[in-house]
């Protein structure tokens, strides 16, 4: 326990690490992977292939192997980022795109044939009746999903420091675990709780969530 | 086309935009793909020798791969097995009417799926000694963790599965005189095993992909094993053979998705489902979703 209350600074300056590094991958992860899914649904089949593609292939990548391809393999294609938090980011967004993207598309899916009937019979153009009727709809029902893609992305973000050298709640767990090796349980124990903080009030807001935008159809 | 929910069947008007539309985008799609290999041309990641050694014999590294894929597969397989199995006991228990042991078993299963793995396998791996006394080799670090995870997230799964038949199965077992565990292992789990098939076999997806974590403690799986050889051969093969590990990961992952996909129209086909039950599937295909969504990666 003297462990973790020695470091609590280091504990939530990693806790920040964490938060922030999600919230960046989640935004940037939704507008990709919501992009991905109206290229998935679009009419013109190279589009729809490439998001295909896309899908297939990230999916079917670990996680961890998408973060050696963008800190290892791509400087050897001259890109390069500034540090491992900017490129831990990038590795969750371009993963976590296609899962949103396949949650967007089935979202796109459940919205019922007639919705967008009537849409086209007033007269609104592939774009508006998009971003106007199908969308807005689609969203709704997909917001329990997304919400549970954020809860994974957070767990997900600990291969950063786990693995990767970026100073979050995961890199702690060994540093500390070392140099107090009688303390592990507690160290452990905190640093669950520190995901817990962010997973668990998570889950109660999604099904919050859920409850308020459910609509009878 | 007319099964969209975004575009009728197109006029001639529309067919000629489209034809535009697809032109242009495929000209965007081939932009993408000319200035990434123009990007490698430029820093030479073309050449063919630099590829060569991920499939020359002579190198030792497809030998090399070879391995790490039976190692990967190894820990996989009996992580999928033990989790599977746990996964089923620990929906039993949480579907029990007896609080004394649903209580418990839920505060398992929410703290497992809560945490991340990767915590959970570095606890392991510098825990099990101090803490649990146990001396665990690399394999059973990296199994033992997969489980404790997978079987919370199959928990979930095999319950809603099961939740998602139709009531009236379990009422008719039980007008026959079946037993509670008679109804739910002969009556409920058949039924539900169909239904949560697809979602049970992309969480097995996940838990292979999972096995990429062995690289944090160092088991010599996919990863870790390219890692090694490029530490061996030098930088200048990074790309080459972290895209080499990839795409074994993939044909793999695809591989168990098609016969997946197989086994669910052979189940499908050989077992027709009460009437009305398509409807309750749909709803339930929402509430797996959500689960599988939660835990994937």
């Amino acid at each position: 326990m003297q462990a973790l209350l020695d470091n609590l600074d280091r504990l939530w300056a990693g806790f920040l690490t964490t938060l922030a590094m999600s919230v960046a991958a989640a935004v940037i992860a939704t507008i990709l992977g919501t992009i991905l899914a109206a290229f998935r649904v679009s009419p013109l089949p190279p589009l729809r292939a490439l998001g295909a593609t896309y899908v297939q292939l990230v999916r079917n990548t670990p996680l961890t192997a998408v973060f050696f391809i963008v800190i290892f393999g791509l400087p050897a294609v001259d890109v390069t980022f500034q540090n491992f938090f900017i490129a831990a980011i990038v590795a969750l967004s371009v993963y976590t795109a296609a899962f949103v993207c396949e949650v967007v598309r089935s979202g796109i899916n459940s919205v019922s044939t007639g919705q967008a009937e009537a849409a086209r019979a007033i007269g609104l153009t592939f774009g508006q009746s998009l971003r106007d009727v199908v969308l807005p709809q689609a969203f709704r029902s997909v917001v329990p999903p997304l919400g549970n893609l954020w809860i994974a992305l957070v767990k997900n973000s600990a291969i950063a420091g786990g693995g990767f050298a970026v100073a979050d709640i995961a890199q702690l767990a060994p540093s500390l675990a070392r140099d107090n090796p009688a303390q592990v349980l507690a160290i452990f124990g905190g640093i669950a709780l520190a995901y817990m903080v962010i997973t668990v009030p998570s889950g109660i807001a999604v099904g919050v969530i859920e409850r308020r935008t459910a609509i009878l159809r | 086309m007319s099964a969209s929910v975004l575009f009728d069947d197109l006029g001639p008007r529309g067919r000629r935009n489209v034809r535009i539309g697809s032109g242009v985008g495929g000209l965007f799609v081939l932009g993408l793909i000319v200035l990434g290999l123009q990007r490698m041309a430029a820093n030479g990641q073309l050449e063919a020798d630099r590829w060569a050694i991920v499939f020359d014999p002579r190198t030792g590294v497809p030998q090399s791969l070879g391995r790490a894929l039976i190692v990967t597969l190894q820990a996989a397989g009996a992580a999928m097995l033990f989790a599977t199995l746990l996964g089923a006991i620990l929906a039993f228990g949480r579907l029990s009417d007896h609080a004394a042991l649903r209580v418990p078993v839920s505060v398992v299963v929410e703290f497992f799926r809560a945490i991340p793995l990767v915590i959970l396998i570095l606890f392991l791996f510098l825990g099990a000694r101090p803490v649990l006394g146990l001396d665990l080799p690399r394999f059973w670090t990296l199994v033992l963790g997969l489980v404790l995870y997978n079987m919370a997230v199959l928990c979930e799964i095999i319950r809603a599965g099961i939740l998602s038949i139709d009531r009236g199965q379990s009422e008719a077992a039980y007008a026959l005189g079946m037993r509670k565990s008679q109804v739910l292992v002969s009556i409920l789990l058949p039924q539900a095993v169909r239904r949560m098939l697809p979602a049970l076999v992309s969480q097995l997806v996940v838990l292979l992909k999972d096995t990429s974590l062995g690289f944090i403690i160092a088991y010599p799986e996919l990863l870790q094993q390219a890692r090694n050889i490029i530490n061996f051969f030098g930088s200048q093969y990074s790309l080459q053979l972290y895209v080499a590990a990839a795409g074994i990961y993939i044909i793999v992952n695809f591989l168990l998705s098609t016969i997946a996909h197989q086994l669910e129209k052979r189940v499908n086909r050989s077992g027709r489902i009460a009437a009305g039950a398509t409807v309750i599937a749909g709803a339930n295909e929402d509430q797996t979703l959500a689960a599988v969504a939660r835990d994937n990666g």
